[in-house]
C-alpha cells in the first residue's frame, strides 16, 4: 500500500493496520533525513499548515513545528490565549477565517473530545488531531509504537503495560487502539479510581499490582497524573500513589526481566518514575521525542499528498 | 527469447555486459583509483547499475575500494501532489561524506531529466561535492525537459513518448535484459 486510507488523522480508531505500517516505513526515511547535516527536504514547499492550539503544549507543538519546517511547509501558529476565541468567536468561524488565507492543513489541539472530528465535517482542510481532551492523541501513540518497533524489532506479540491515570489520558486510549491493531497484548495498571469502568471492553486486561504488571511486560509506558484534570480526589496523597504505582530503580532491578521504560512527557520526576529510572539505560524517553519529529513528518507528508 | 506483443528487446544480456564493461573503463579512465570519487545510485533502479559497476571495477579491474551509496529523491521531486498516487520513498544509504569528493550519479534510464534535477538538490544535503558527473545506462534523447546531459552513456535510444524502456536485472527480475514496450 502506498496511500493512507484516510484524509485526516483524527484518531487511531479510524486507521487500518496497513496505514500504521505505511506511516512507519515513511518515518524510517524521514528519520534518515533528520540525521543528515542538512535536515530539510522540499516536499511540502507549496503547503501551508496552521497549528491551532486551544490548550497548552510545549513538546507536541514544537515537534509539529519542526516537522513542518523540515518538510519546507509554510507555518502559521495560533494559540487560543492570544485570539478572538476570547471575544466569543466559534471554532468553525475561527478555523474558516484561517482557511480563507489559503491554509491547506490544520494541526489542532483542543480541550473538548471530538473537536477535530467536528471540524473535519465542516471545513475543507486536512485535519490532524494533536490531542482532543481525554479522547485521542494519535501522533503520540504512533511515535510510541514506532519506538517500541525500533527497540524490540516488532510490536506484534509484545506485552505492554500502561501505568497511571488511564481515565484522563488521551495518550492511553490512542496507545490501546494502536497496540491492539498491531497485535500487541495490553494491560493497564493504576488505582481503580483512575481506570475507566468498562476498559476491558477494549480488549485490555486490568492489573492493580504494579510488580506483577512489570514482571509480565516487555514495555512499561508510564503516564503522568494529570493534576489539571483531577476534579475530585482520586487517591489519598501523591506520596501514597508513588508508593503503589511509582517505579524506582530498586523495583526495576528486582524484576525477573529487563523491561523498556517509556514516558510521553512531561515527567513528574519522583512521582510516576524516579530520576534514576528516567535516565537509565532501559529508558527510551528521549528516543521517543526524536522519533516524534520523524513520525509527524511522515503523517504530514502522506496526508499532504492527498490534497489536490 | 520470448517476445510478447508490443515488446521488443533493446539490449540482450551479452550486450548489457559489454556496455557495463565499457562504462567501467570510461569511469576508470577519469577516476583511476577512485580514492576521491564516490558512486551514487539513484533509488530504486539506478542502484542495480551502481552495484554492477562497483563489482566489475573491483573484480575485473583491480580497484581496491569504491564508496557506493544509494540516494532516494522522492522528497525532492517536483511532481508531488500532481499525480494520483502518493509517492513512496526508498532507503537512502550514504555512509560517507561527499564534501570535496567527485560524485558520479548513476541511473538506469535518463528520460526527462527531472529525477536528476531532484538528485542534484538532494545530494547537497550530504555536503558540497567537488564535481558531479552523470552516468546513464539508457539515454532517451529528444525527451528531455531540462538541460541535463550524461557524461557517460550506455546506449542512446530514440524512443517516442508512448514507448517505455524497461530495464531488468538478474538479481531482481531473473535475467539481464532491456525491453522497449508500447504503452
Amino acid at each position: 500500500m502506498s496511500e493512507l486510507s484516510v484524509k485526516h488523522l483524527l484518531g487511531i480508531k479510524y486507521l487500518k493496520e496497513e496505514d500504521i505500517q505505511l506511516i512507519f516505513e515513511t518515518a524510517d526515511n524521514f528519520k534518515e533525513v533528520i540525521n543528515r547535516s542538512i535536515k530539510k527536504v522540499p516536499s511540502l514547499r507549496d503547503i501551508t499548515i496552521a497549528n491551532i492550539f486551544f490548550e497548552n503544549s510545549t513538546r507536541t507543538r514544537l515537534s509539529f513545528e519542526l516537522a513542518e519546517k523540515r518538510l519546507s511547509a509554510d507555518v502559521v501558529n495560533f494559540s487560543a490565549s492570544q485570539s478572538s476565541v476570547k471575544k466569543g468567536e466559534t471554532l468553525i468561524d475561527t478555523v474558516n477565517n484561517i482557511l480563507s488565507m489559503k491554509v491547506d492543513m490544520v494541526v489542532m489541539r483542543h480541550p473538548n473530545p471530538g473537536a477535530g472530528i467536528f471540524l473535519s465535517k465542516h471545513v475543507e482542510a486536512s485535519i490532524i488531531n494533536a490531542g482532543d481532551g481525554a479522547h485521542e492523541h494519535p501522533t503520540q501513540a504512533l511515535l510510541d509504537s514506532y519506538s517500541i518497533r525500533e527497540k524490540l524489532g516488532d510490536v506484534s506479540g509484545k506485552n505492554v503495560v500502561i501505568v497511571g491515570d488511564i481515565l484522563h489520558s488521551r495518550v492511553a486510549l490512542s496507545n490501546i487502539f494502536a497496540l491492539k491493531l498491531q497485535g500487541a497484548n495490553v494491560k493497564v495498571c493504576g488505582p481503580r479510581t483512575l481506570l475507566p469502568k468498562y476498559i476491558e471492553s477494549l480488549g485490555v486486561a486490568v492489573e492493580t499490582d504494579l510488580r506483577k504488571a512489570l514482571n509480565w511486560c516487555d514495555v512499561a509506558n508510564m503516564l503522568r497524573i494529570q493534576n489539571e484534570r483531577l476534579d475530585i480526589s482520586y487517591f489519598p496523597t501523591t506520596r501514597e500513589y508513588t508508593q503503589q504505582f511509582g517505579v524506582n530503580k530498586a523495583l526495576l532491578d528486582s524484576l525477573d526481566r529487563e523491561i523498556v521504560i517509556m514516558h510521553p512527557g512531561p515527567i513528574n520526576r519522583g512521582v510516576e518514575i524516579t530520576s534514576d529510572v528516567a535516565d537509565s539505560k532501559q529508558s527510551i524517553i528521549l528516543g521517543q521525542v526524536e522519533n516524534g519529529v520523524a513520525i509527524r513528518m511522515a503523517v504530514m507528508y502522506l496526508l499532504a499528498s492527498k490534497i489536490k | 527469447m520470448l517476445e510478447p506483443m508490443g515488446q521488443k528487446v533493446l539490449l540482450s544480456s551479452k550486450e548489457i555486459n559489454i556496455i557495463l564493461h565499457r562504462l567501467a573503463c570510461q569511469l576508470l579512465e577519469n577516476h583511476l583509483d577512485f580514492k576521491n570519487t564516490v558512486l551514487i545510485g539513484l533509488q530504486p533502479r539506478g542502484t542495480f547499475v551502481a552495484r554492477r559497476l562497483d563489482k566489475i571495477l573491483r573484480e575485473d579491474y583491480g580497484v581496491k575500494h569504491i564508496d557506493v551509496g544509494f540516494l532516494d529523491i522522492t522528497f525532492y521531486r517536483d511532481d508531488f501532489r500532481r499525480g494520483d498516487k502518493t509517492l513512496s520513498a526508498n532507503q537512502t544509504k550514504i555512509d560517507f561524506l561527499v564534501e570535496d569528493k567527485k560524485v558520479v550519479l548513476i541511473d538506469d534510464v535518463l528520460y526527462t531529466g527531472r529525477s536528476i534535477r531532484a538528485a542534484l538538490t538532494a545530494i547537497q544535503s550530504f555536503g558540497r561535492p567537488l564535481e558531479i558527473e552523470l552516468l546513464a545506462l539508457i539515454d532517451r534523447r529528444f525527451s528531455r525537459h531540462l538541460p541535463i546531459q550524461p557524461n557517460y552513456r550506455g546506449r542512446q535510444v530514440d524512443a517516442i513518448n508512448d514507448e517505455k524502456v524497461k530495464v531488468m536485472w538478474k538479481e531482481n527480475d531473473g535475467e539481464d535484459v532491456i525491453y522497449l514496450i508500447d504503452r
